[in-house]
């Protein structure tokens, strides 16, 4: 984890509403796990001033790439930012998605754009299995070249039908899984908590993993404020642990959720 | 120019320079031990210690305001075991002295966090909170009533020796009185001061924003307040202040200075930038050098009525 000065290396439109910030950070790039993200500086934010966490698309050597769409002060804040502008960084933060078990199918789940957390896991996995991403209309669906081009079969389900099935990603998901009978699943999960929670239940229901990218509001994203917690089972009841620093993945039976 | 005189004194703890970090702000050193170089603080305070475990508040638990946020994290604590097991050993590898932030669900809590802590050579001072907002018992209620208060820094001046520093709340009426009763009950400074009781509503669900209700308001939108309390105080002790509330900026904490401070402590500031406390260190220094100072104390309490 350092603290960065990052140059904003090229600022794109991507689809629909979403954009690639690409910024230029050796003290980042390299030691992006993924899953993990970085709080942001946004410029130009006036008195709104807390950092915003963003997933990490893409990391190299050299670089990281955002994938965001301008949703609240922040992020149209952030839509301004131009070519060679300079935006402090802290990162890379949180604990990144665990390594797949060796004899278990990985599947990918995304809601929207949590699928850019999932981009550079679905690079590193070694075997790749079936990638589930729902969204609200042909446009919230990300990345399914990028996806298909790494070996992943890609299914993706739309909640206006505009491209795949009409529904969400759990009626895609639950017919796939009644036709498993080789490996078991071991999902890697980024969306909405509906989504998560959903994924998480199954999980616990058919005996397999399911590691969950979770997400509250947080100030200080590297452990301090405690702000951002989530109910973690322990063995005689339930602890707060950190989505900054403790996670932001749990596996399923971590989480207790709020009723 | 020689380089001007930084150190400061709290009782027995010297400063090698006034700027701390506020409790609850900095967690307890190693959260921030990769970005900031502790050894560079004049000392580092940390999050708040009850004699036992706590919990703390259900989500959310912050929301962003204009120049500010709101936190009620209801304090979540390791309790004092969980400090002397984890947090005393990893400060120890520092030069920096360490004053934990104590507090009690009771008065007696107070004096019992204080034994369990006590004979720990690498704890400094305590800071005694009697002004968090986010609890239901405790916390803000015993700095408001004036007899519990004094109560309360007596109790604790009776279990230790170190230096003891009442960190004051913000809703009273009559800061001077408080302050005056902390310097006859026994206290070796003050901290000045807590978040500022505060709530947000979300209009669309007309709830809350934040699960506790109510929360403390930190940051650039509550400086005004607390220099005025900082200059209200200084009017009325002799004790040295450790002045806080939203110091973004060299500039934030030189005002302090000027009202009354003998020394600051840099929080929200935190959360945004981490190397705000090193800033501010280095910008103090160019202060004094600028205006011809030698040494720190002569900027303390010179607010220029003409």
């Amino acid at each position: 984890m350092i603290q960065d000065k990052a140059t904003v290396l090229k600022h794109e439109n991507f689809q629909g509403d979403y954009r690639i910030l690409h910024l230029a950070t050796t003290g980042i790039g390299p030691h992006v796990q993924p899953g993990q993200f970085v709080h942001l500086q946004v410029p130009q934010l006036g008195d709104r001033i807390l950092r915003r966490p963003f997933s990490i698309y893409k990391a190299d050597s050299e670089s990281i790439s955002l994938l965001y769409k301008p949703v609240g002060r922040g992020t149209a804040s952030m839509a301004t930012l131009h070519k060679k502008s300079q935006v402090d960084l802290i990162g890379p933060l949180g604990n990144g998605y665990p390594e797949a078990a060796n004899d278990t199918l990985p599947v990918l789940v995304a809601g929207g754009y949590g699928n850019a957390a999932l981009y550079l896991k679905a690079r590193s996995l070694k075997r790749k299995g079936v990638a589930f991403f729902g969204g609200r209309t042909a446009e919230d669906i990300l990345c399914v070249e990028e996806f298909e081009a790494l070996g992943w079969d890609v299914r993706p389900t739309t909640n206006d039908g505009s491209l795949g099935i009409k529904g969400l990603v759990t009626d895609a998901f639950d017919p796939w899984l009644l036709e498993q009978n080789e490996r078991k699943p071991e999902l890697f999960v980024c969306g909405p908590t509906p989504m998560l929670r959903a994924m998480g239940d199954r999980a616990i229901e058919n005996n397999f993993k399911a590691w969950l990218s979770l997400d509250e509001n947080m100030a200080c994203g590297v452990g301090a404020c405690l702000t951002c917690v989530i109910k973690q089972k322990t063995e005689t009841g339930w602890q707060w642990a950190r989505c900054c620093k403790d996670g932001p993945i749990f596996e399923s039976r971590e989480v207790l959720w709020d009723e | 120019m020689n380089k001007p005189n930084l150190a400061v004194q709290i009782g027995s703890m010297t400063m090698q320079n006034p700027v701390t970090v506020a409790s609850g702000t900095f967690g307890y050193g190693p959260e921030y031990a990769e970005l900031v170089d502790l050894n560079r603080l004049g000392a580092i305070t940390v999050k708040g210690i009850a004699p036992d475990i706590h919990i703390g508040n259900p989500t959310p638990r912050t929301y962003e305001t204009r120049g500010g946020m709101l936190n009620a994290t209801g304090r979540p604590r390791p309790g004092a075991h969980g400090c002397i097991d984890t947090y005393v050993p990893f400060l120890a590898d520092y030069t920096t002295p360490v004053i934990v932030n104590i507090w009690g669900k009771t008065i007696e809590e107070y004096g019992n966090v204080v034994e369990q802590l006590d004979n720990e050579t690498g704890i400094h001072a305590y800071e005694i909170n009697l002004s968090c907002p986010n609890i239901k018992e405790g916390g803000s209620a015993f700095g408001t009533d004036l007899s519990i208060f004094s109560h309360v820094i007596e109790l604790v001046r009776e279990k230790t020796k170190k230096p003891i520093i009442p960190k004051l709340a913000p809703n009273v009426s009559d800061i001077g009185a408080f302050a005056q009763a902390a310097e006859k009950a026994g206290a070796d400074a003050l901290a000045i001061m807590n978040s500022f009781p505060a709530m947000g509503i979300d209009i669309k669900t007309r709830k809350p924003v934040l699960a506790n209700g109510s929360g403390g308001l930190s940051g650039p939108a509550i400086k005004p307040i607390a220099i005025k309390l900082v200059h209200d105080a200084a009017q009325k002790t002799n004790l040295p202040i450790i002045g806080m509330g939203g110091i973004f900026e060299p500039e934030d904490a030189v005002e302090f200075f000027i009202a009354g401070a003998s020394a600051v402590a840099v929080g929200t500031a935190n959360f945004i930038d981490p190397s705000t406390a090193i800033r501010v260190i280095n910008g103090i220094e160019t202060y004094l050098i600028d205006q011809g100072l030698n040494d720190i104390k002569q900027l303390v309490g010179t607010v220029n009525y003409g």
